[in-house]
C-alpha cells in the first residue's frame, strides 16, 4: 500500500523512474502524479537537477508523510455513528443511496458521500393553544392559537396535544422544508377545521374524543399530501372550555343544572316527608274512630246494664228508692256547691247579695275543699264513681 | 526547499480541487439545479447526483425542491353578508418546472412568494365574497381550500410552481366582533342556566303540590272512614241506651235527672240560692 512506502526509505517515488512500481492502487497512482507534476514544476523552475534531488530525499518523506495523515484522516472523517433510535440516510454525490441502522458506520468520505441521521422513534411533541414548561412544570396559554370558532359561531378555547414520529426518514429530509412548522400549521388548520364542524356543547361534553379523532385522521391526510413521512401517533385535547371571558357564565349553567337537580330533589325529600306523615296521621285518625266506636259501644252496653239492674230494684220499692236516690244527689250536690240560704218567708225584701265577692272567695275554698276531698274521696269511692259515670252520660247525650 | 515544495504541494492539491470542483457538481436530493452557459439555460432537469459541466463558461444555479411554505399575515376579508373575518392561511407549493420558474420570477424566491401570495388572496377574497360566515366556518371550509389549491395551482404553473395545498389555519373573527361575541355567549348561557333553574323550580313545585294533594286526599279520606266509625258507634251506642230506657221511662227520667243535677252543681264556685221551703230542707224547718 501507498502508505507504506515511508517506512522504507530508499522507496522513495522521486527516484525510482517512472512505472517502476507494479500493481499500486488507484490511490497509488493519484498521489504519484501530484508528485510527478511537482517534480515538473521544479524541474522547470530551478533546473539544478542535483540540488533538487539531494533535498528530495528528505522533503520527499516529510511530503509523502502529510499527505498519508491528510488521506487517512480524510478516510477517517467516513465514520459516523446511528444511535439504536437513528436511521442513518447515505448520499452519494448529493443523491439518496441507502439507509443504514444502529451501529458505527462508515461512508466514502466527503465530498463523495454524506449521512444524515433521523431519530425515527422519539415521539415528538407539538403543543397547540399552550406552552409546557419543563423546568417549572407549569403551562401557559397562548390564546391566539387556542381560540377558535365553533359551528354555531361560538369561540371555544381548545387545547390539543400532538404526538408525532419520523416514519420514514428519507421521505422526512427531503420532501418538505422545515417539517415541525408544517406541522404546527396542519394541526391547528385541521383543528380548526373540525371544531368549525362542531358544535360548542358537542365539544365540551360527549365530543371530547370524537373531535381528537377526526383531527387525527385529517392531520395524517394532510402530512401524507405532502409526503413528510411522518406518523401522527397521538392528538389528545388537553382542554376544552369556554373563553375567559365567559367562564362565569358557562359555569353559573352548570350551577343552575345543578340547582335544577336541586330543587327536584328538595320537593322530593319535602314529598317524602309529608306522606309517610300524612299516612300515619290518616292511620291514627282511623285507630281512634274504631276506639271510640269501640269504647262507646262498650259504655253504652255498660250504662244500660246497670239502669236494667237499678230500674229492676226499683221496681220492687219505687217509693223508698226514689226518696234515696233524690237524698243521695242531692246531698252530693249540696255538699260540693256554695250555697247561700234565704228564707223567702221573713219578708227581707232588700236582701244585698254580693254575688261579684262570693265567686272568687268560692273558688279559694274549692282548693281547699279539693286538699280535703282527696282524704274524703276513699270513702266516698262509690259516689265518685257514679259522679264520673253521670258526667260521661252527659257527654254521651251531646255527640249524636 | 523542503517548505517550498510542500507549499506547491498544497497550492497544486487545491488547483486540482478547484479544477475538479469547476468541472463536476453535485445536486442534493434537495435541490434542483439549471445550468447557464453565458446567460442562456441549457440544463436544467438534473436528477440529484454528480454532474459534468465545462469549467469557468457554464455557471450552475440551485433551487429547493422541497414543500415550501408561504406563511403570510393574516388578512381580512368579507363575507356574503358583510361580516368582517381574520383569515390566516398557509400555501404548501413547490418548484415544478425550474426553468420556467427560473425565466418568470427570476429564480427569485421572494418574488414568487409575492405572486402566490396575490394569487390566493385574490382567490380567498372571491372565494368569502361568495359565502357566509357559517359556510365560511363549517360547511364550505374544505371546499373553499379544495378551490384555492386547484385555481392557485393552476394559475402558478405559469411560473413553473406547483401548489401541493392550500389552507386556512384560522378563520377568526375581529378582536371587536369577538368582544360582541363573547356577550352573546354569554347571554346565552344566562338564558339557559334561568330556564334550568325555573325547569327546577318548576318541577319541584309540581312534586310539593303534588304530594300535598295526596296528604290532603288521604287525611280527608281517613276523616271520612273514622267518622263513619264513629257513627257507626253511636247508633249502636244509641240503640244499646234507647233498648235500656224504654223498658222503664219514668225511672229512667229521674234517674237521669239526678244524675245531671250532681254532674251540674259540683264546684264551689257554682253558688246556689237555696229556698228552705224546698223538700229537701222539710226536716231542718220542723222544730
Amino acid at each position: 500500500m501507498a502508505w507504506n512506502q515511508p517506512g522504507s526509505g530508499d522507496k522513495d517515488p522521486w527516484k525510482q523512474p517512472k512505472g517502476g512500481n507494479q500493481g499500486p492502487p488507484d490511490l497509488d497512482d493519484i498521489v504519484k502524479n501530484i508528485q510527478k507534476k511537482l517534480g515538473g514544476l521544479f524541474g522547470g523552475k530551478g533546473g539544478n537537477g542535483q540540488g533538487h534531488v539531494g533535498g528530495g530525499k528528505a522533503g520527499g518523506i516529510g511530503v509523502s508523510l502529510i499527505v498519508v495523515v491528510a488521506l487517512v484522516g480524510w478516510l477517517l472523517s467516513g465514520f459516523y455513528v446511528v444511535k439504536q433510535a437513528e436511521r442513518g440516510v447515505v448520499l452519494r454525490f448529493g443523491q439518496e443511496s441507502y439507509v443504514t441502522s444502529a451501529g458505527l458506520r462508515w461512508h466514502l468520505p466527503y465530498p463523495i458521500e454524506s449521512a444524515e441521521k433521523v431519530d425515527v422513534e422519539k415521539r415528538h411533541l407539538v403543543e397547540i393553544g399552550y406552552r409546557s414548561n419543563p423546568r417549572t412544570g407549569g403551562k401557559s396559554k397562548v390564546p391566539r392559537e387556542a381560540l377558535m370558532l365553533t359551528e354555531d359561531e361560538n369561540i371555544i378555547d381548545i387545547e390539543f396535544a400532538v404526538q408525532y414520529q419520523v416514519t420514514d426518514a428519507g421521505k422526512y429530509l427531503f420532501n418538505v422544508n422545515n417539517p415541525e412548522a408544517t406541522i404546527v400549521q396542519a394541526t391547528e388548520s385541521a383543528v380548526r377545521e373540525i371544531a368549525g364542524k362542531s358544535t360548542m356543547d358537542f365539544i365540551l361534553t360527549e365530543g371530547r374524543d370524537d373531535v381528537g379523532q377526526r383531527t387525527k385522521t385529517l392531520l395524517q391526510e394532510i402530512l401524507d399530501r405532502y409526503e413528510s413521512g411522518i406518523d401522527i401517533t397521538k392528538v389528545e385535547m388537553q382542554e376544552a372550555q369556554p373563553p375567559e371571558q365567559v367562564k362565569a357564565a358557562f359555569d353559573d349553567a352548570v350551577k343552575a343544572r345543578e340547582d335544577e337537580e336541586r330543587f327536584k330533589n328538595e320537593a322530593e325529600a319535602y314529598s317524602n316527608d309529608i306522606i309517610p306523615r300524612a299516612r300515619g296521621k290518616a292511620a291514627r285518625m282511623l285507630q281512634e274512630s274504631e276506639g271510640y266506636k269501640a269504647s262507646k259501644i262498650a259504655r253504652a252496653d255498660g250504662d244500660a246494664r246497670r239502669f236494667t239492674l237499678i230500674a229492676q230494684e226499683y221496681a220492687k220499692a219505687p217509693r223508698v228508692t226514689r226518696e234515696r236516690l233524690y237524698l243521695e244527689a242531692m246531698e252530693q250536690v249540696y255538699s260540693s256547691t256554695t250555697k247561700v240560704f234565704i228564707d223567702q218567708k221573713a219578708g227581707n225584701n232588700l236582701l244585698y247579695l254580693p254575688l261579684d265577692k262570693l265567686v272568687p272567695q268560692a273558688r279559694d275554698n274549692d282548693s281547699d275543699a279539693d286538699a280535703g276531698a282527696a282524704g274524703e274521696a276513699n270513702d266516698s269511692a262509690s259516689q265518685t264513681s257514679r259522679r264520673q259515670d253521670s258526667r260521661k252520660d252527659l257527654r254521651s247525650r251531646g255527640t249524636p | 526547499m523542503t517548505q517550498f515544495k510542500l507549499v506547491v504541494l498544497v497550492a497544486v492539491v487545491a488547483l486540482v480541487l478547484v479544477g475538479l470542483n469547476s468541472v463536476f457538481y453535485t445536486v442534493d436530493e434537495r435541490e434542483k439545479a439549471i445550468v447557464i452557459q453565458f446567460g442562456q439555460v441549457i440544463r436544467h432537469s438534473d436528477e440529484a447526483g454528480l454532474h459534468f459541466k465545462l469549467p469557468l463558461v457554464q455557471d450552475v444555479r440551485y433551487f429547493d425542491s422541497r414543500i415550501l411554505t408561504l406563511d403570510a399575515e393574516p388578512q381580512r376579508y368579507l363575507t356574503k353578508e358583510k361580516k368582517s373575518v381574520v383569515v390566516d392561511s398557509f400555501v404548501k407549493w413547490r418548484i415544478l418546472d425550474v426553468l420556467t420558474y427560473y425565466l418568470r420570477v427570476q429564480g427569485n424566491e421572494v418574488r414568487a412568494r409575492a405572486r402566490l401570495q396575490t394569487l390566493v388572496n385574490s382567490g380567498l377574497r372571491d372565494e368569502f365574497g361568495k359565502r357566509t360566515l357559517h359556510e365560511v366556518v363549517s360547511g364550505d371550509r374544505s371546499e373553499i381550500m379544495q378551490i384555492l389549491a386547484v385555481n392557485t395551482d393552476k394559475a402558478a404553473r405559469e411560473f413553473g410552481i406547483e401548489v401541493v395545498d392550500v389552507r386556512l389555519q384560522r378563520v377568526d373573527l375581529p378582536v371587536e366582533v369577538s368582544q360582541s361575541v363573547y356577550q352573546r355567549m354569554e347571554a346565552e348561557r344566562t338564558r339557559i342556566a334561568k330556564e334550568l333553574r325555573a325547569q327546577g323550580a318548576e318541577a319541584a313545585e309540581k312534586i310539593r303540590a303534588e304530594a300535598e294533594r295526596k296528604r290532603e286526599i288521604m287525611v280527608a279520606e281517613a276523616y271520612r272512614d273514622a267518622q263513619r266509625t264513629r257513627g257507626e258507634g253511636d247508633a249502636k251506642a244509641a240503640a244499646t241506651y234507647a233498648r235500656a230506657y224504654k223498658r222503664n221511662p219514668d225511672f229512667y227520667s229521674l234517674y237521669r235527672s239526678l244524675n245531671a243535677y250532681r254532674a251540674s252543681f259540683n264546684k264551689k264556685e257554682d253558688i246556689m240560692i237555696v229556698d228552705p221551703s224546698s223538700e229537701f230542707f222539710k226536716y231542718l224547718k220542723q222544730k
